[in-house]
């Protein structure tokens, strides 16, 4: 026996969600999977940098069976684990399509990071970009592989506006131009009607794959980043290497 | 010498490429336990801990991937059900046998979309990492030296790579003490390879207890940056 790839009839759609660390990430899934595990056989992976906080929240919500929630370790690179050397995700999640077969949905929460770190096509059939309102109104601007290309660009907490004197609908437009015209969706936990159109943009996505009308974008590269143990701020190129 | 006579280097190089997708960059084989654990301090000590990991789990994969290289080249896979037993039996720790099977998996995975071969998938379900890299290197087209030198590599420098994110260590330093170690790694390959026609039983048994150890305390700690 080997680690086979899945045949299209009997795999998953692979739903990534990406974004900045602390912008509500693994929040989304929580609420995707509370409404729609009686419509849908879910899986989660989740990515952390450091040990399973992620995969223990996930647990702790009972969202799920704690089975069908599996932490990957990703040794402090978690925008390598989804994007350049997506092995131990990819075999997470061709493990968890075998052993509660057959799954519609599988889940993979990002590790964080920063705003150019995007899922690999190999790894998802589509992604969702999580920010938030609290991270400064100014972010959808800066515009990005992920706030510019990702399937789905959700502004989460938007409840949050007023306290952190951010304009989300001005927010909202900056990332509506910055995407030309792909959806954007502002989301917050306390209006149970937003919670709805993402649950809603999930079934969609499902249907379209499951019928297999969705072609798999690819945001684009990381731009040049800086690396926890760099001492200077500025990389003047860009550059990857084996344990970033 | 001839530019036609450097025989396979390049696939040698592919294969021990710490950029090769196969998840290695998880893992910081025990040097993350042994920070930790106030045993590796400096760069002095971390010179001794790469030494020491590259003559004790480094050699013991070595001379495990020259015999699963061994075997494959000549297409009689059938004695690797034997050679991970023995495998099997030198690592102590449940801990490092359950990553070693883990990055196994996940070479094969890679190595099987990278250059499909029907060797790979008469691995079994979850197969070493040395006996993975032993049978990818005959895949290539490698010999048991070119393999234990592969995993050679992959032990020692996938450590050292670690260190950067875990103590306060200037990277040149780090590769000063790589540099420094090329020819101890060239020996232990040569040496490695000296076992291929024994019996698996024969093959060497190096190990360093307290890692083994260590390895179990860092799966139980609830604040790691590496998986191992
Ligand atoms: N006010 C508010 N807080 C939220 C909302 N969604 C998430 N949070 C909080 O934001 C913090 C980070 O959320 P989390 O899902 O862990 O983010 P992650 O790091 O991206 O996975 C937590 O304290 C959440 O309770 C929201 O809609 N409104
Ligand atoms: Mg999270």
């Amino acid at each position: 026996m080997t680690d086979e790839h899945k045949t299209e009839e009997t795999r998953a759609l692979r739903l990534g969600i990406a974004g900045p660390v602390g912008t509500g990430k693994s929040s989304v899934i929580a609420a995707l999977c509370r409404h729609l595990r009686d419509e849908f056989a879910i899986g989660v992976i989740t990515n952390d940098i450091y040990t399973d906080e992620d995969a223990r929240f996930l647990k702790s919500e009972g969202v799920l069976p704690e089975e069908r929630i599996r932490a990957v370790e990703t040794g402090a690179c978690p925008h390598t684990a989804i994007r350049d050397d997506v092995t131990m995700n990819l075999m997470a999640v061709e493990d968890m399509e075998r052993d509660f077969a057959p799954l519609d949905i599988v889940l993979v929460e990002s590790g964080g990071d920063n705003l150019t770190a995007t899922f690999s096509p190999a790894l998802v059939d589509a992604q969702i970009f999580v920010l938030d309102v609290a991270g400064g109104g100014d972010v959808a601007r800066k515009g990005g592989p992920g706030i510019g290309r990702a399937d789905l660009l959700v502004i989460n907490k938007i409840d949050l506006g007023e306290h952190v004197d951010v304009d989300v609908v001005q927010m909202v437009t900056d990332a509506e131009n910055a995407r030309d015209g792909a959806p954007v969706l502002p989301l917050s936990r306390k209006r149970p009607e937003t919670v709805e159109k993402l649950c809603d943009w999930v079934r969609q996505m499902h249907k379209t794959y499951a019928a297999g009308g969705h072609i798999p974008i690819d945001p684009g590269p990381m731009a040049p980043h800086h690396h926890p143990h760099a001492d200077s701020h500025e990389h003047g190129h860009p550059h990857s290497h084996s344990h970033d | 010498m001839q530019v036609h006579e450097i025989g396979k280097q390049a696939a040698l190089l592919l294969l021990a490429d710490g950029r090769l997708p196969a998840g290695g960059y998880a893992h910081s084989g025990g040097l993350e336990p042994a920070i930790t654990a106030g045993r590796v301090t400096d760069v002095a000590g971390l010179e001794r801990f790469l030494i020491g990991r590259t003559e004790t789990a480094g050699s013991l994969a070595a001379s495990f991937a020259a015999a699963a290289c061994a075997g494959s080249q000549g297409g009689d896979l059938s004695g690797l059900p034997m050679l991970e037993a023995e495998l099997d039996a030198r690592i102590p720790s449940p801990e490092l046998r359950k990553v070693s099977r883990d990055l196994g998996r996940q070479l094969r995975r890679a190595m099987n979309s990278i250059h499909p071969h029907s060797h790979f998938a008469a691995l079994g379900r979850a197969p070493h990492q040395p006996v993975v890299m032993g049978v990818a290197a005959a895949v290539l087209g490698l010999g048991p030296r070119e393999a234990a030198l592969a995993i050679l590599h992959e032990n020692t420098a996938g450590a050292a790579a670690a260190a950067a994110k875990l103590m306060r260590i200037d990277p040149f330093e780090v590769h000063a003490i790589l540099a420094r170690m090329t020819a101890r790694l060239d020996r232990l390959a040569v040496k490695a390879a000296e076992f291929v026609n024994r019996p698996f039983a024969d093959l060497p048994a190096p190990g360093s207890p307290l890692t083994d150890i260590a390895a179990e305390h860092h799966r139980r700690s609830d604040v790691r940056l590496f998986a191992s």
